[in-house]
């Protein structure tokens, strides 16, 4: 036990130091934001591959699979594929407008105030959603590797939640993108060496692996031991709804992408549009090739641990490291649990700048305060309360989710979210000349909305007592969304500035104007 | 490259709101910096629509949408086959083909395949627009639609 937290306190240490030196060749907002737009495609690619590469596809996935097999390799597929709508769509377009957030881009042609409250409020939830389900990750696993010393989840998550707030104060754009870089280079070299003993445990016999695969043995609820085919779809979305359950999450992911924040700002790290696109291009390849190999770990799990011994230290979320407990020994558990917790950290701490930025800077500044210019000392006060704040309830709400809550699912919910309000605004103000505020302002409202809402009335959230019976809002949030926003633009007198659309969509397309990479 | 702070010693570059970079300045009284301006503000230095109007222009767009259109199609089409087959025709998906893995398995692996050819079709594609995009600004530097600056 004393080797992993002690490869644990190294890994921490060493985010930390990157963490300082970063944060002292900062020069100015520029760097603090985009890191002078000097990052190149390649690493990119790597930085973006590691935000998604988050506790949700490492622990979250694995977890799923293990657990109930082929349903959890559906959220693999979704969140790869999900970037073509990103490179066909968005990718380009947002980097030409050339600014550094989602709601810069909104508030291009836009009457400002109103679109970027709503726009910090929806980057504040989705971002918040997503903090929480990296919390649960990270306080079962603190709870995991301190196992013995009587620490609870809940005492972890508190621990792990201040931890965060620490580091988040002193990191900017140009920490959290060489952590993310350096992270997702040791994730992926420790799922590939986990995926190779994996096989290797089956003498590198595909056959004998799928048909292990096909034969899984556990207890289920009732005590009872039984045999099922994990190959199989229909373990986790069973009839009634299972089929629209899995629509749902679909429209989710694929759409949901496309709508985070944390990632889209990720293109403005770079120089140009064309950059951008090779960087899209590169994380999905390497977000493929991690998610092909999750899905042996998963079921690796499934067939080597057995759901039952997971079950019992730590629930599904701890697939991933009691798999290379059980291949590797303590050190490779110690190896891969330190990775899967720096991964947590750098992806928590890009979350909480990005949500504490967009509500000191948009919603105090340019909302409560009408405009009026704040010293910097008030607003970078106001930034650390929100991420107090933000830190706080997602904690409050890990707590009581508890540790069991499958991490993946709940990301699943924030790419609803995020694709129901984010999305639509996004695609209807770069392709839609009629496009007004009115438009942008209620198409956020109503995708956040009723996003929400349906989460708080599905079974996720209120059990047997569920009013919506789908755990994932998307198939009735994501239209609902497009629908506000349309309507909103059509409802409202405001016919727009056929001139301002004429230069978005030349700015857009060709790049002219695009802010440039900066010197130092 | 010699650094700010060697150049000036003594002088704290801790970064701060509010600096000449910062995006978008707090309040109305100071004047914006270049790239923050918005598309109001910096109307009247380009010929937005001129550009727009240009044949070039347009014959760029019409190229972009020929790609992007049916390409989004089909991979809409090809990714929402995946959980409408398996949600609406399970005994189907659930054939075994090979050992224990079935026609589920294979297509939801075959996505991935899908989703990087597409990419690299997009990025062969771009590398076109991209070589339009610069003879199409440099027409639009000759008709005067863009000033001074290239």
């Amino acid at each position: 036990m004393s080797i992993a937290l002690l490869l644990f306190l190294v890994f921490v240490s060493a985010t930390l130091v990157i963490t300082f030196w970063a944060a002292r060749r900062q020069t100015g907002a520029s760097s603090y934001f985009a890191a002078n737009r000097s990052i190149t495609g390649w690493q990119n690619g790597l930085a973006v591959a590691g935000d998604y590469m988050s506790a949700a596809s490492f622990l979250g996935i694995a977890g799923m699979i293990a657990f109930q097999g082929f349903d959890g390799f559906m959220y693999s597929v979704g969140w790869l594929v999900a970037y073509l709508t990103v490179l066909l769509i968005v990718a380009e377009p947002l980097r030409n407008l050339g600014k550094y957030t989602m709601a810069d881009v909104l508030a291009y042609r836009l009457n400002a105030r109103p679109v970027r409250a709503m726009a910090s409020l929806s980057t504040l939830t989705v971002s918040t959603f997503y903090m929480v389900a990296q919390m649960v990750g990270s306080g079962a696993l603190v709870k995991l590797l301190l196992k013995g010393s009587g620490v609870t989840f809940e005492m972890a998550v508190i621990g792990v939640g201040i931890l965060m707030i620490i580091y988040v104060v002193f990191g900017g754009m140009l920490a959290t993108t060489w952590v993310q870089i350096i992270k997702a280079v040791l994730l992926l070299g420790g799922t590939l060496f986990l995926s190779i003993m994996v096989l290797a445990h089956f003498g590198f016999n595909i056959q004998s692996f799928f048909d292990a695969v096909g034969h899984v043995v556990y207890h289920d609820k009732t005590g009872v031991e039984v045999t099922k085919d994990f190959m199989t779809p229909g373990l986790k979305f069973k009839p009634p709804y299972g089929a629209l359950e899995l629509l749902s999450l679909g429209l989710a992911l694929i759409f949901g992408t496309a709508g985070l924040p944390h990632i889209l700002v990720r293109f403005y790290t770079v120089p140009d549009a064309k950059t951008a696109r090779v960087s899209v291009v590169w994380a999905m390849i390497l977000i493929g090739c991690f998610y092909i190999m999750t899905t042996f770990l998963g079921f690796g799990a499934a067939t080597i641990v057995g759901p039952d011994h997971i079950a019992a230290n730590g629930g599904n979320n701890m697939s991933a490291p009691l798999l290379a407990e059980r291949l590797g020994g303590e050190v490779f558990f110690a190896f891969i649990s330190a990775i899967a917790f720096a991964t947590i950290l750098a992806v928590v701490a890009g979350l909480t700048i990005s949500a504490s930025t967009s509500f000191a800077h948009d919603f105090f500044s340019n909302v409560i305060k009408h405009g009026k210019a704040q010293t910097p000392e008030k607003e970078v006060f106001v930034a650390r309360i929100t991420a107090f704040v933000v830190g706080g309830i997602a904690i409050a709400i890990a707590i009581l989710l508890g540790e069991k809550a499958n991490v993946a699912f709940l990301v699943g919910l924030a790419f609803a979210v995020a694709a129901s309000g984010n999305l639509p605004v996004i695609v209807l103000t770069i392709f839609w000349k009629r496009f007004n505020t009115a438009g942008a302002v209620s198409g956020l409202a109503t995708g956040l909305g009723v996003s929400i809402i349906l989460i708080l009335l599905s079974p996720a959230v209120r059990g047997p007592h569920a009013i919506f019976p789908l755990d994932n809002p998307g198939i009735v949030s994501i239209p609902l969304g497009f629908i506000g926003a349309i309507l909103g633009t059509l409802l409202s007198g405001d016919k727009g500035k056929p001139e301002l659309y004429d230069e978005l969509v030349v700015r857009g397309n060709t790049g002219h104007g695009a802010e440039k990479a900066s010197s130092h | 490259m010699a650094k700010s702070r060697d150049k000036h010693p003594g002088i704290d570059f801790t970064g701060t709101t509010g600096s000449e970079t910062d995006i978008a300045p707090l309040g109305t009284s100071k004047k914006k910096p270049a790239h923050e301006k918005t598309a109001k503000e910096e109307l009247g230095k380009v010929n937005w629509t001129g550009i727009a109007k240009m044949a070039e222009f347009k014959a760029l767009l019409a190229a972009r949408r020929k790609f992007v259109l049916p390409a989004s199609i089909f991979f809409v089409v090809y990714y929402f086959s995946l959980p409408i087959l398996v949600g609406y025709f399970p005994d189907l998906m659930k054939t075994k083909i090979w050992g224990y893995v079935n026609i589920a398995y294979v297509f939801a692996f075959s996505q991935f395949f899908m989703a990087w050819i597409i990419a690299i079709l997009y990025v062969r594609a771009a590398k076109k627009w991209d070589a339009e995009t610069k003879s199409l600004m440099d027409i639009a530097h000759a008709r005067k639609f863009i000033g001074g600056r290239s």
